[in-house]
């Protein structure tokens, strides 16, 4: 393949793959992010692949496996185009099916369609399931039709327009000027102005200028930026090169979390095509512009994720932070102008351009625009991730799209933005997803991790669960993150195991404000949220554990004891059996019971048990 | 594991010591952990003193200073597992196993690691078995796994 050398190059070539592709009448797009994978989606590809060429339809059938499709808990996936059929959890066993049945006899399969969970049908269309319906994809669209190891696809779904236009009839000041008219604002957590960013960095004394893109997305139960960095790394790509000509920058990174091995691959794999192609390197599509881009690799450090860290881990040091009294718009990787955005950030640059300021500002709230990708799990029917204009309630999201709870209990919170956002409870689910009304109710946007609680989840658990991940992950640098977070999780640790005193409330309280206050970066700054949030709704849970030494949800092991209920024990033995810590006793076919001594509480004689006789106290 | 010399992944990069990390990322991956004497190696060719290194190598997650076991199992601990009861499992696995987390078995047949979060949260729990995913995942699954795990390796020494 030669290279790209100008815009009308590129032009041709994509005018050449839309006819090489019109000769298939037929696409089948199977996932292939983490999870389907997870869910063994590769061998549903190969056996599709081998059947297809086994029938003669290798030359009518075009098979991409792509991205993630974000209805994780549905994998493996499969889309069928143009008919749009979807089909669900499949395995390679039901490829010849599919080929003999659906491709070559158009009948569809009914036990691989999705189920309608509510009403019980069966839905033939991608476009008419529940869970898609009620999205809002622009970012995400792209996934299921770009194999994210083929730059060829994402050009022939309109790829490199954006940065070519630019190059050809934009100047810097005009593009960071679009940018600021759409509103866009940081995806990764702080919802900092993107074009206030790219302002300053441009306007930064020095020759030598860079950009970053942090795909260091350690806030648990966040996957968006992995879903599209893995399933569609040209569009990052391009979002930084558009960003890169508006300051004046020459190179590039891609800090990448080594936990994500697949997004790492391909995102290497896509640097290479882009040089291959030219739009990489020097005279991208003929103008004075060059850039690369290096991938580093994360080091397992959440603290990475802060702009000033993850900068020191780029030199290859410790990540700890530094007072950003001079910002990193003016000194910052090397101590020179640097702007760092996360991936949905520069995903969505490549589509401002293309469509204009106005298009992208008319989707969203007054200071929140655009849409915003959300990873939605916990205890919730339909996990995965979702895109949705901001502005959308969080019911619309929890109810309308994730089809409510998944297993019959009640929800009763749920946790936004990551360690550094809160827990909200369903009394404010008619809030919009919007950056500053949930940071009014004490939690955030963040980078869009949503994690649904139901009744079964304590919710003081949960406040501990964040801050001993926080203590984990405190680089130490500075007192009061390092010792703060350590004592307050002390006092939560006391709490939950029946050593709770009522002046711990009003302690924990203290902390927190001083621990907020006093930090020297965000991790520190946002650590007490979890437990401020927690204590503002629900502190008759605090109350329950503190006073009268019970758990409601009976989570926490200290306050809790298993029992074997004899009117549902049928002496089956089963739960013997499995014990790991030989704490159940009984003849067969008699009840048994349980030497609450050696019982560790795991749970797994419930787990076991198949007539629920196993109670919690 | 495929075992890279040393030599070829420093290639291209002596003395560049912003190379380190990405050297200590190909040397845990080829390795399975970060020796000492590959420590003194890297920090004379990269040019950063070794405390340096050693300070890195200790600072970041990915980095292991101890050989893994044969059987590395990571339990991720993201929030969306937590809530589907990750705890449990690690409880469940290192009871089995008599261990603390980051542990090695004496055996040298299992290491036990707790990670963050995997972005794998639709399918929690999410348990890795070197580098293999087993999405929702209990106690009890994850008990069995690690008895047939022992059991083939008790095979594989009968048969040696």
């Amino acid at each position: 393949m030669p290279k790209l050398k100008t815009a009308p190059d590129l032009e041709l070539f994509r005018a050449e793959l839309h006819q090489e592709r019109a000769r298939f009448p037929v696409t089948i797009t199977i996932c292939g992010g983490t999870g389907c994978q997870a869910s063994q989606s590769k061998y549903v590809f190969q056996a599709l692949k081998q059947e297809l060429g086994a029938h003669g339809l290798d030359k009518r059938v075009w098979v991409r496996r792509s991205g993630c499709h974000g209805f994780c808990e549905q994998g493996p996936l499969m889309v069928i185009e143009p008919s749009n059929i979807f089909y669900c959890h499949i395995t390679p066993d039901d490829v010849p099916d599919i080929v003999q049945q659906t491709m070559r006899n158009n009948v569809i399969i009914e036990k691989l369609l999705y189920t309608d969970p509510i009403s019980g049908k069966k839905i033939q269309t991608e476009a008419e399931i529940p869970f898609y319906r009620s999205q809002d994809r622009l970012l995400l669209s792209q996934n299921r039709l770009v194999d994210p190891c083929s730059i060829d696809d994402f050009i022939a779904v309109g790829g490199y327009s954006a940065i070519s236009k630019v190059l050809a009839t934009m100047k810097p000041e005009k593009i960071i000027e679009t940018i600021k008219e759409s509103g866009l604002r940081g995806r990764g957590g702080g919802g900092f102005p993107t074009g206030q960013k790219w302002a300053e960095c441009r306007a930064a004394l020095g020759d030598e200028k860079y950009v970053i893109c942090n795909a260091d997305e350690g806030d648990p139960g966040a996957y968006m930026d992995r879903s599209i960095l893995e399933g569609n790394p040209h569009l990052v790509l391009e979002g930084m090169l558009i960003g890169a000509f508006a300051i004046g920058a020459e190179y590039g990174y891609i800090y990448v979390r080594r936990e994500y091995p697949l997004a790492v691959e391909h995102a290497r794999t896509a640097l290479k095509q882009a040089r291959e192609y030219g739009l990489l390197g020097e005279h991208i599509l003929g103008s004075p512009f060059s850039f690369d881009v290096e991938i580093a690799r994360g080091g397992g450090a959440f603290v990475c994720g802060e702009s000033t860290a993850l900068m020191a881990s780029l030199e290859g040091k410790v990540g700890e932070p530094r007072p950003k009294d001079v910002h990193t718009v003016e000194e910052g990787l090397w101590n020179k102008p640097t702007t760092l955005n996360n991936v949905e950030t520069w995903a969505n640059v490549p589509f401002i351009i293309n469509n204009g300021s106005a298009w992208f500002a008319a989707k969203g709230t007054r200071n929140s625009k655009g849409t915003k990708i959300i990873a939605l799990t916990g205890h919730i029917r339909n996990t995965g991730l979702v895109e949705v204009a901001l502005g959308t309630s969080l019911n619309t999201v929890i109810y309308d799209i994730g089809g409510g709870p998944a297993n019959g209990k009640a929800i009763k919170a749920v946790q936004t933005g990551g360690p550094s956002g809160g827990c909200l409870p369903v009394s404010k689910f008619d809030l919009p997803i919007d950056f500053d009304a949930l940071y009014e109710a004490g939690s955030m946007v963040g980078s869009g991790g949503m994690v649904v609680m139901d009744e079964s989840t304590c919710m003081v658990d949960v406040a501990k669960y964040f801050l001993q991940f926080l203590q984990d992950e405190s680089c130490g640098k500075c007192v009061p993150c390092r010792l703060g977070i350590d004592r307050m999780l002390e006092i939560i640790t006391d709490i939950t195991e029946g050593r709770g005193k009522r002046e711990h409330i009003a302690l924990l309280q203290d902390l927190a404000d001083t621990v907020q206050q006093t930090s020297l970066c965000g991790l520190g700054k946002t650590a007490p949220n979890p437990v401020l949030s927690t204590l503002r709704y629900f502190p008759e849970e605090y109350e329950a554990h503190v006073i009268q030494k019970r758990c409601p949800a009976k989570v926490c092991k200290p306050l809790i004891t298993f029992a074997i209920d004899v009117e549902k024990c049928s002496g089956c033995g089963r739960c013997f059996a499995a014990c790991p810590h030989g704490a159940i006793s009984g003849e067969k076919k008699q009840a048994h019971v349980i030497n609450p001594q050696s019982c560790n509480k795991c749970g797994i004689c419930a787990e076991e048990c198949k007539f629920q006789a196993i109670t919690i106290n | 594991m495929s075992t890279v010399p040393l030599e070829s992944i420093l290639e291209g990069r002596r003395s560049q010591p912003q190379q380190l990390i990405e050297v200590l990322q190909d040397v845990q991956e080829n390795y399975g952990y970060i020796p000492e004497d590959v420590m003194r190696s890297v920090s004379k060719h990269l040019g950063v003193p070794l405390m340096e290194v050693y300070r890195v190598a200790n600072f970041y997650k990915s980095f292991s200073l101890k050989p893994r076991g044969k059987n590395l199992i990571t339990i991720c601990m993201g929030t969306a597992c937590h809530v589907r009861g990750a705890h449990l499992l690690l409880d469940q696995v290192l009871g089995q196993l008599g261990l603390a987390p980051g542990a090695t078995t004496e055996d040298g047949e299992f290491t036990i690691e707790r990670v963050n979060c995997l972005g794998a949260c639709a399918l929690g729990p999410v348990v890795v078995h070197n580098g293999n995913y087993h999405h929702h995942i209990t106690p009890n699954k994850l008990r069995k796994l690690i008895t047939s795990l022992r059991s083939a390796s008790t095979e594989e020494t009968a048969h040696a």
